[in-house]
């Protein structure tokens, strides 16, 4: 803490910003030279991954390691929260954009485009369509895979609840049981899906490629996918840090962003239930 | 923790006190010389467009070299130069202006700015790909925008970069302005300038995911064979428009909100007056931002829509006159009647006043749907935007930087040379960009090489200008360079009418620069 400052806390300066900077650029390069099928591009693409999971891992640690250090004060608290609040909120925006997308071309450019009886002639409107040169595809089902998906992701909003009613009541196992349950059911969830879009690519002739219904059906599972995994592996760390003894009644911000997380990834499912899969 | 205090104070010297500061004033100064070498890196390529145009035909340059110019002019003016520019001033002032000792999240901080270093390497370094950088304008509308080059890419991944920045970098002022004001400083006690940041903060969290959304559209249509923006496969480049508008728009005013926070704070100093009507400022900048989210359909008058769209479209952008309005007036009438004195920040923001409001205006008349059809894509609305964000955002920093650089460098500028920057800039300025409203008036398309004879007089007095209001931010940078190398003694007071925490402060201020809160009453 500063030598001056007796209520503010002000870290002290730190490497990780320049190098997550150089990190990320060398993963856009590397990701820009791959997809242009350009020499060095995975590699260079790999360097970069590498230095950006380096990176998280030594910056978190170091967060994680002032946090039990006793370092912050409750207005770092009220901070770290708020950060994390909105973080979610622009998370929240970026979803929009593909449902944005998926509501756009279902109700206006696919009746626009059978409308229009000169440039394509015989293409009726109707969804799930992969346009008028889209090659046929069978659509997704919603009371299979997804349906199970969704109680599952909806059990684990529960069990991370529960563990969180176990952490502040300072019942150390009832939160490990339910982080481990809550992972578990993160992990069970990405294997159906995996499964999912097994059978998708194999079996039903659904691909990226399949006009808007796979455009926007991938993007939008694509994406919701990889949150799950990114909040699996935060729950993970969380379970590691609960069998650590991180994590007080009172002071536990890092599990309560986590849960968050997932609270929010828990609501963009029953958004994608909904409009993608149901209706 | 013991041995990192004592070395804090001291901070690290040389090259590593800017790599890995945590400290707002750093960040700001950062920020700012960046925003500044991205002003003369986009400014130069303007000045080849201008060179280009002075005469019809082909000139100097190729026609697809200067639709990558002004790609990369609107793209690095935008996201280089105007938005750090305004970071900048937000790192230094906020902090200073509610009490607080620094931002909230200043690791947070150090990375939303080293990331734009690295963003601006990978959109220039697009010049030099096969193909060259994307000549789509800065809008990058699909199709042409799926089937640029791979400069295309790295443009699509240095916006993903420069949207984790500001993303960032707007959480840390939201967090900063709601968690680190000093005791008795309320909301409604907070300088104008902070509370245009907030809501620029906020309006840049709702939408850079959006455009990042977009330009991953893009990219999957370009590489991965999705059909977003492609009719065969049932999408439409329509979407592209409304998604990229939808970003646009709001994106518009977080160029123009902390102007307007900047004038706001400015216009009060030398009129010797508190800023008047206060409140319906602080409500005025919320409707324009709520606004700001309803109007994007005004950027595609043209393009198809149906005619119940093309109206609320044009009557919620008319509505936009209102609150902006407010503040108009609000500025006038905090100067009426006030003691009035002319130093270089107060002209600047007279000059704003006056020429803000010629591009409100005008940007009225492109609101109106069936007008709009005959001024779209013409010389008009490179008009009107210039008369926005340069008299308007660019200008409003350099008042700014009059404003603040005595408190900042802890030295007085140079007064004559000050007004001598206001002047050339403000009669290079008009010149350049008055004609241009007769130009596209009269038909003269934007983003074209060449055009016919008619239009030559008129061009030839813009680029005059435009080569002089180049040379002229010299001066300006001259003024800079004089100012913190040495000068008279700035007071910790440096203007007789300022008022707010930023002033209590020793000039330059410490480097924490509340230690301990002050208390407002």
């Amino acid at each position: 803490m500063s030598a001056t400052s007796d209520h503010y806390y002000l870290p002290n300066p730190s490497p990780w910003p320049l190098i997550a900077s150089s990190g990320l650029f060398t993963l856009a390069l590397g990701t820009v030279l791959t997809i242009n099928d350009l020499g060095a591009g995975p590699w260079v693409l790999l360097v970069g991954a590498v230095i950006v999971g380096y990176m998280m891992t030594r910056w978190f640690g170091q967060v994680i390691g002032e946090s039990e250090g006793e370092v912050y004060n409750a207005q770092v608290d009220v901070s770290f929260r708020l950060g994390m609040a909105w973080f979610i909120f622009s998370e929240v925006m970026f979803f929009a954009a593909f449902f944005a997308a998926l509501f756009f071309e279902r109700h206006f450019s696919v009746p626009w485009i059978a409308a229009d009886h000169i440039l394509w002639p015989g293409f009726q409107a109707m969804w799930p369509t992969a346009g008028p040169k889209g090659a046929a595809f069978t659509p997704m089902t919603p009371w299979g895979i997804p349906a199970i998906n969704t109680l599952i992701l909806l059990t684990s909003g529960a069990t991370v609840t529960w563990a969180h009613w176990g952490l502040l009541k300072n019942n150390r196992a009832q939160l490990i049981v339910g982080l481990i349950l809550t992972i578990l059911l993160g992990i069970s969830f990405i294997a159906m899906q995996a499964h999912e879009y097994y059978m998708a690519y194999t079996h039903f002739g659904l691909t990226l490629k399949a006009g808007v219904y796979g455009a926007t059906f991938f993007m939008l599972t694509g994406f919701h996918g990889l949150h799950v995994t990114i909040g699996t592996i935060m729950l993970i760390v969380m379970l590691i840090r609960s069998i650590k003894g991180h994590f007080r009644p009172d002071h536990h911000f890092a599990f309560e962003a986590v849960s968050w997380y997932w609270h929010f990834v828990d609501v963009v499912w029953l958004g994608l239930f909904i409009f993608v899969y149901w209706l | 923790m013991a041995s990192a205090a004592a070395t804090h104070e001291e901070h690290p010297v040389g090259l590593k006190r800017w790599l890995f500061t945590t400290n707002h004033k750093d960040i700001g100064t950062m920020y700012l010389v960046f925003s500044l070498l991205m002003f003369f890196v986009a400014g130069s390529f303007a000045m080849v467009i201008r060179a280009e145009l002075f005469s019809p035909g082909m000139q100097i340059v190729q026609p697809y070299f200067f639709n990558e110019l002004t790609t990369m002019h609107g793209l690095v003016m935008i996201f280089g130069a105007i938005m750090p520019g305004f970071v900048g001033f937000a790192n230094w002032q906020l902090p200073m202006m509610i009490g607080a000792p620094d931002m909230a999240l200043p690791r947070l901080n150090n990375w939303s700015f080293w990331i734009l270093p690295f963003a601006f390497t990978l959109m220039l370094s697009s010049f030099f790909v096969p193909g060259g950088a994307p000549g789509t304008g800065w809008t990058m509308y699909a199709p042409l925008s799926i089937e640029a080059g791979m400069g295309m890419d790295m443009v699509i991944f240095s916006i993903h970069l420069l949207g984790i920045s500001s993303v960032l970098g707007a959480i840390n002022i939201i967090v900063t302005i709601l968690n680190m004001r000093a005791p008795g400083m309320t909301l409604m006690k907070m300088p104008m300038f902070v509370w245009t940041w907030l809501i620029t903060a906020f309006l840049l969290v709702a939408v850079m995911p959006v455009l990042a959304g977009t330009v991953t559209m893009v990219l999957m249509d370009r590489h991965f064979g999705t059909h977003f923006f492609d009719a065969a496969g049932g999408g439409d480049p329509v979407l592209y428009q409304h998604l990229f508008w939808f970003f646009g728009h709001p994106e518009v005013y977080i160029m123009i909100l902390p102007a307007f926070g900047i004038i706001s704070q400015i216009i009060p100093t030398f009129s010797r007056k508190p800023l008047f009507g206060y409140e319906s400022m602080v409500y005025a900048t919320a409707s324009i931002a709520f606004l700001s989210f309803i109007v994007w359909g005004h950027h595609m008058f043209t393009v198809g829509m149906p005619a119940a769209a093309e109206m609320f479209f044009m009557y919620s952008t008319m509505l936009i006159a209102v609150p902006t309005g407010v503040k108009i007036f609000n500025w006038v009438a905090t100067m009426w009647r006030g003691s009035l004195s002319f130093e270089t920040p107060m002209l600047f923001a007279i000059g704003f006043l006056v020429m803000f409001t010629i591009g409100g205006l005008s940007g009225l008349m492109l609101a109106v749907v069936p007008a709009d059809f005959q001024y779209h894509n013409t010389y008009f609305v490179v008009a009107h935007f210039h008369y926005v964000l340069f008299s308007g955002a660019a200008m409003a920093m350099m008042g700014g930087c009059y404003y603040w650089l005595p408190k900042w460098t802890g030295h007085m500028y140079n007064e004559t040379l000050g007004k001598w920057h206001f002047w050339l800039t403000t009669i290079f300025f008009n010149l350049t960009f008055f004609p241009m409203h007769f130009l596209g008036l009269a038909g003269m398309p934007r983003r074209v090489p060449d055009y016919a004879l008619q239009f030559t007089d008129l061009n030839r007095v813009a680029s005059i200008g435009a080569f002089g209001l180049g040379l002229s931010q010299l001066l300006w940078v001259y003024v800079i360079y004089q100012t913190v190398k040495g000068g008279k003694k700035a007071a910790s007071k440096v203007w007789e009418g300022a008022e707010g925490l930023e002033w209590t402060l020793t000039s330059p201020p410490p480097y924490h620069s509340f230690a301990t809160a002050p208390t407002v009453k």
